[in-house]
């Protein structure tokens, strides 16, 4: 295939994921907006105004990037790891296996159509926090490198768990025993600073923390962490997630007989 | 001239031990109609399965028209289109985008995608059904939903995956003058099927699997020459109580009072008549007992099957 097509079977791929999500939008695009809404009101508004400061500001503006950034991960995962599942499940993948696309294309596209719900949902959380908290963007740059690297991450994260899954209850697992703690270990409503130093320690270990850190950074300037160490480690995971996902499907893990 | 199909040495191994494929050597050439028939876990699916990358190899060649698959699998198939046994497009797309979709992986853009999927759409009837979701379509709309849909980029190599399971005979008689059409028209193609009345009625070559072995690879003008014996059924204006003494024939008859007639390979069937007549007996209607190819078929299998050779010999 030359560049071409190439570039339109990506295209395919991607526009198909979109509509998609689009099309049962009362499934993938409300219920993050209900969930940040609630998020926003109980312990912003309300829990957050008995708590004050956390990192020198008021607690409804700490915590908006933070819940941004859950709602673009969460979302940016699951729509890969339904997506390809049900593929999978339905085996509509064959479409695509005996078609001449390759690994890296179709892993490109379904990662791209992942970014596409998980930034959406990232602009859609975005909005709705503007009713509750003026926003402020401290570096433009970081915010939208930030927010499109952890998204990739967490789609290419999907696209692994898919290929892996052979039901459908491996396909929440990983959402609920993995992204969820680490999410709300990640530093989204508390500054690590609050922990003891052994805590402390342990949290630097928890991925999302550089990823909720780097964002905040971008929105308020403040951070744990060192963004462009942040940084670095999400292009470090892309990259190996990448290399694994690629082997997965080159060896026809869960696909393939 | 490059063969369409070339298998040399082909096996396969699954995860759980079973060989389902004992290296298999098959070619198909350019413009053939060609049958893959054998019995249920023969191994048809997991050869083709092999040429269309759903199933990996454990061993052995496979190209299509030159292009290895190890080393040219992008080029192998685009010149492929698959229709497989089991439905298997998303059951919540419409019918024109599960069709355009499909010429999308293949490169084609959505203008040309669209020109081809109205073309094929309508050719096998469900031009009507386009904006349909794919899950509210009969099963004989389905299937041609998927020719359709493996057609969509002008595959030279079509492979077809028991293509007319539970179809009723109206449409799969209207499908196989649709198959016969695209293969008058160049395209090389490869059926397995359970019904060997398709594969005697379509097929110009035949090759025969069992136990993951070619039993049998021929032509089938050869294949159905080798058939030294065929049964008629001849119905009798006046039911028989008994079956006539036929001179060089065995006769008798059936459950329901049917004649039965054994005609061997260089007997006329004329003798037949001219006896029956000679004893007053007038046949109104007559046709074959079985398929000629099935019955072929139902002997080569039963030879290839294990412990027959023993069993022929008494000794099981």
């Amino acid at each position: 295939m030359n560049a071409r097509a190439l570039f339109t079977a990506y295209i395919t791929i991607v526009l198909r994921e979109i509509r998609r999500f689009t099309r049962i939008w009362p499934q993938t695009l409300l219920p993050p907006a209900v969930t940040m809404t609630l998020y926003f009101i109980i312990f912003g508004n309300l829990i957050g105004s008995r708590i004050g400061e956390m990192g020198g500001f008021d607690y409804m503006s700490f915590i908006v990037p933070g819940l941004i950034m859950m709602a673009v991960i969460t979302s940016s995962y699951a729509n890969v790891v339904s997506s390809f599942f049900s593929m999978k499940f339905q085996r509509s993948v064959e479409e695509l296996l005996v078609s001449p696309v390759p690994n890296w294309i179709i892993l490109a596209g379904y990662v791209t159509g992942g970014m596409a719900r998980g930034l959406g949902i990232g602009v859609i959380v975005t909005l709705l926090s503007l009713a509750f908290t003026r926003l402020q963007i401290h570096n433009l740059p970081m915010v939208v490198v930030t927010v499109f690297l952890t998204s990739a991450l967490f789609a290419v994260g999907g696209f692994i768990n898919a290929l892996l899954a052979t039901k459908f209850d491996d396909v929440s697992i990983v959402p609920t025993f993995v992204l969820t703690p680490l999410t709300y270990l990640g530093g989204v409503f508390y500054s690590i600073d609050l922990l003891p130093d052994f805590w402390q320690g342990v949290s630097m270990a928890n991925p999302i923390l550089y990823m909720v850190n780097g964002f905040r950074f971008g929105i308020l300037g403040v951070s744990d962490v060192n963004p462009f160490v942040s940084l670095g480690m999400i292009l470090v995971f892309i990259a190996v997630l990448s290399f694994i996902a690629l082997k997965l499907l080159a060896r026809g893990k869960g696909i393939r007989h | 001239m490059t063969n369409a199909l070339e298998i040399r040495g082909l096996t396969k191994v699954y995860g759980s031990g079973f060989e389902a494929l004992k290296g298999i050597d098959l070619h198909v050439a350019q413009g053939d109609f060609f049958a893959l028939l054998g019995p249920n876990g023969a191994g048809k699916s997991t050869t083709l399965g092999i040429v269309c990358s759903l199933v990996t190899k454990t061993s052995g060649k496979v190209s299509v028209f030159g292009y290895d698959i190890d080393t040219h699998l992008s080029d192998a198939k685009l010149h492929l289109g698959v229709v497989p046994q089991e439905f298997n497009f998303n059951q919540f797309e419409k019918v024109f985008d599960i069709v355009t979709i499909q010429a999308g992986y293949y490169g084609i853009p959505l203008k040309k995608a669209a020109v081809s999927a109205e073309k094929y759409l309508k050719k096998l009837g469900l031009w009507d059904k386009r904006n349909t979701p794919a899950r509210m379509l009969s099963g004989g709309m389905k299937r041609r939903l998927m020719i359709a849909r493996a057609l969509v980029h002008e595959p030279k190599l079509l492979i077809l995956d028991e293509p007319t399971a539970g179809v009723d005979i109206e449409l799969r008689r209207s499908m196989w003058s649709f198959l016969e059409e695209m293969n008058r028209q160049g395209t090389t193609i490869i059926l397995t099927t359970h019904y060997l009345e398709e594969a005697e009625a379509l097929c110009r070559n035949i090759a025969i699997i069992d136990h993951g072995r070619i039993v049998r690879n021929t032509s089938k003008r050869e294949l159905l020459q080798q058939l030294s014996l065929e049964t008629f059924l001849l119905d009798t204006e006046t039911a028989l109580e008994n079956a006539p003494q036929l001179d060089g024939f065995s006769c008798r008859l059936d459950a329901e009072g049917v004649l039965e007639v054994d005609v061997h390979k260089g007997q006329a069937l004329n003798e037949v008549f001219m006896q029956l007549e000679h004893k007053g007996i007038k046949v109104v209607s007559m046709r074959t007992k079985a398929n000629r190819l099935e019955e072929l078929f139902i002997r080569m299998v039963e030879q290839n099957a294990p412990g027959a050779e023993a069993i022929a010999e008494g000794t099981a």
